[in-house]
């Protein structure tokens, strides 16, 4: 279980805080939407979920036990994590990206071994990027390389999964595909925390909901309770509808301006 | 498989460098001179050209794996070993020695270490400005501005200096295995041998360091320690280079580009391809140095660049097809 206890984070040089007194729970089994405006604090408290910032107050655990206390190996076989960015200097193809999930589990010196291309092997079916194993990254077209880095985590064999906006850039299909995707992963006994800018497609899959203002919680709960109409208003500057789909998520639609 | 190819070619580079010299001696008799000590020429072979030869493999298989270390630890393909200021307080260093009559064979190549190591302690400390943590796009940028900085007091000292030492300096600084010796090939291996195999073993920290902090932290890599480990450790390897055998550009930068195009950037399976190939670079370099205009010998570093820069260019054009 991956837990933030009232969170606060500060950084240098800015006078509000960037997460105040947040907190979060992700058991397996279940996915967590982390919604906002840009700025709420969003990806700053997943940087706190994964012991990449320090903490000025409060606690961020993973299983109990300070995040910034597991050995870096050790946290990398618990949670997988999908970042928004990462840089590719060098030329590599796909399945050398996925590998690289393997590292938490090798020795420094030891090359991946039959196990771990097996590991390899299942988790790009799993993400339907078998197909193109052999691919230069660099010729992967969005959604295929944002496939290709949640099987990457997978590889990680972990528990638990944080995905920072992973569906940016992503058309429709590519979009429900991802969040399908991760669906099954979840219900399969994963646990997830995704932070995205598509408050429709969070309250179509996630299970709780946790929606930041200004670095501070604005609501908590499941999607319902969270999106009501004249909070949801107010925490992006702008009126909105609440709609159902036909399976009975509620849907955030944007009103025009009258006149 | 390609690993062995390469050993294979790093042999035949050093047996090819050892009959090649102002006295071309036929390969059967370089065997019979390695192989009875009594053979005629033996001697020359054994004190001059075999140290000399191992030496320029030693050296340029260290800035190649450096080069290949910077690289990842700044994210970028064209880094190279002398990017951390090294070169110019190196060279600062060597060059005041000269300039003050301080230049034996012993001092020189001392002085030129400390001032490696000085001027790559003070990028390390400019890069750190502003935080804890070493961030590659302010490396880069101390380190052109310390290398900018000896620059400057370096060409300023050499106009000051009279004809006979200008030139001591001007050939120091072009680099090249004149000097070489089995002492001064032990002294090399006694810096440069821990250091390598510490960067072989954080080779696969190095893949995960290539995508950047973020994913590196993810995967499990400790990222600031290692990115201090690769900066020390690339910092001391390219200073005991650069000590033995002047400034020799281009091998830390073009090896490890070719070799990437080759094998990809595994660093498990590119550190060691690297390291082959950058050896026998220098060693057929530095044989042609001793060749073209013998019984003159041109700096090994104008030969590295005569020789790399088409190959660049044509590679260059080649990954753009």
């Amino acid at each position: 279980m991956l837990e933030a206890r009232d969170v606060t984070i500060r950084y240098p040089e800015t006078e509000r805080a960037a997460v105040e007194g947040v907190s979060l729970r992700v058991e397996p089994g279940h996915l967590v939407a982390v919604v906002g405006p840009n700025g709420s604090g969003k990806t700053t408290l997943l940087r706190a979920l994964q012991g990449a910032v320090p903490l000025d107050a409060g606690a961020a655990l993973l299983e109990g036990r300070p995040i910034a206390e597991w050995p870096d190996r050790e946290r990398a076989r618990w949670l997988g994590v999908v970042a928004q960015r990462e840089e590719y200097p060098f030329v590599w193809r796909a399945d050398e990206i996925v590998m690289f999930g393997r590292y938490p589990w090798l020795g420094s010196l030891t090359p991946p071994g039959p196990r771990d291309r097996e590991v390899v092997r299942t988790a790009m079916a799993r993400c339907d990027v078998g197909g193109f194993a052999s691919r230069r990254i660099d010729t992967l077209s969005g959604g295929e390389w944002q496939r290709v880095r949640v099987a990457r985590a997978l590889a990680q064999e972990p528990r638990l999964l944080i995905l920072d906006e992973p569906t940016t850039a992503l058309d429709l299909g590519h979009e429900m595909e991802l969040f399908e995707l991760i669906a099954t992963l979840v219900r399969d006994g994963l646990g997830a925390v995704v932070v995205t800018h598509h408050l429709n497609l969070a309250a179509r899959f996630a299970d709780r909901m946790l929606l930041l203002d200004q670095g501070r919680e604005a609501a908590r709960g499941t999607p319902r309770e969270v999106l009501q109409p004249e909070r949801v208003g107010r925490v992006f500057g702008w009126p909105v509808a609440i709609t159902e789909t036909p399976e009975g998520a509620p849907q955030v639609t944007p009103l025009r301006r009258p006149g | 498989m390609k690993l062995g190819l390469l050993a294979l070619l790093g042999v035949a580079a050093l047996i090819g460098g050892v009959a090649i010299g102002a006295v071309a001696l036929p390969p059967g008799e370089v065997i019979a001179a390695l192989l009875h000590p009594g053979a005629p020429d033996s001697a020359i072979v054994w004190s001059l050209r075999v140290p000399r030869a191992l030496l320029a493999f030693a050296v340029g298989g260290t800035l190649g794996v450096s080069g290949a270390a910077l690289q990842a630890l700044v994210r970028n393909p064209l880094a190279e070993p002398y990017l951390l200021g090294i070169s110019g307080g190196a060279g600062l260093a060597a060059v005041v020695a000269i300039a003050m009559g301080l230049a034996s064979a012993w001092l020189l190549p001392a002085l030129a270490f400390g001032g490696a190591l000085v001027a790559s302690a003070a990028v390390y400390r400019l890069s750190l400005v502003g935080g804890q943590r070493l961030e590659p796009r302010t490396l880069v940028l101390a380190g052109v501005v310390v290398a900018f900085f000896c620059g400057a007091i370096m060409s300023a000292l050499l106009t000051q200096t009279d004809a006979p030492r200008l030139r001591n300096a001007f050939l120091w600084l072009l680099g090249g295995f004149g000097g070489a010796s089995w002492p001064a090939l032990g002294a090399f291996l006694l810096y440069a041998v821990a250091p390598l195999l510490v960067l072989f073993a954080t080779a696969s920290s190095l893949d995960l360091l290539s995508l950047g902090d973020e994913t590196a932290h993810a995967l499990g890599a400790r990222v600031e320690r290692t990115k201090r480990i690769v900066y020390f450790t690339t910092a001391l390897l390219t200073a005991a280079s650069v000590a033995v055998s002047g400034m020799i550009g281009f091998v830390g930068l073009i090896t490890p580009h070719a070799i990437r195009g080759w094998l990809g950037s595994i660093h498990r399976r590119l550190l060691p391809a690297v390291f082959l190939a950058s050896g026998t670079l220098l060693v057929a370099a530095d044989a042609l140095a001793r060749t073209v205009v013998r019984p003159a010998e041109l700096p090994v570093g104008a030969v590295t660049a005569l020789i790399g820069v088409p190959v660049f260019a044509w590679l260059l054009r080649r990954s753009l097809a």
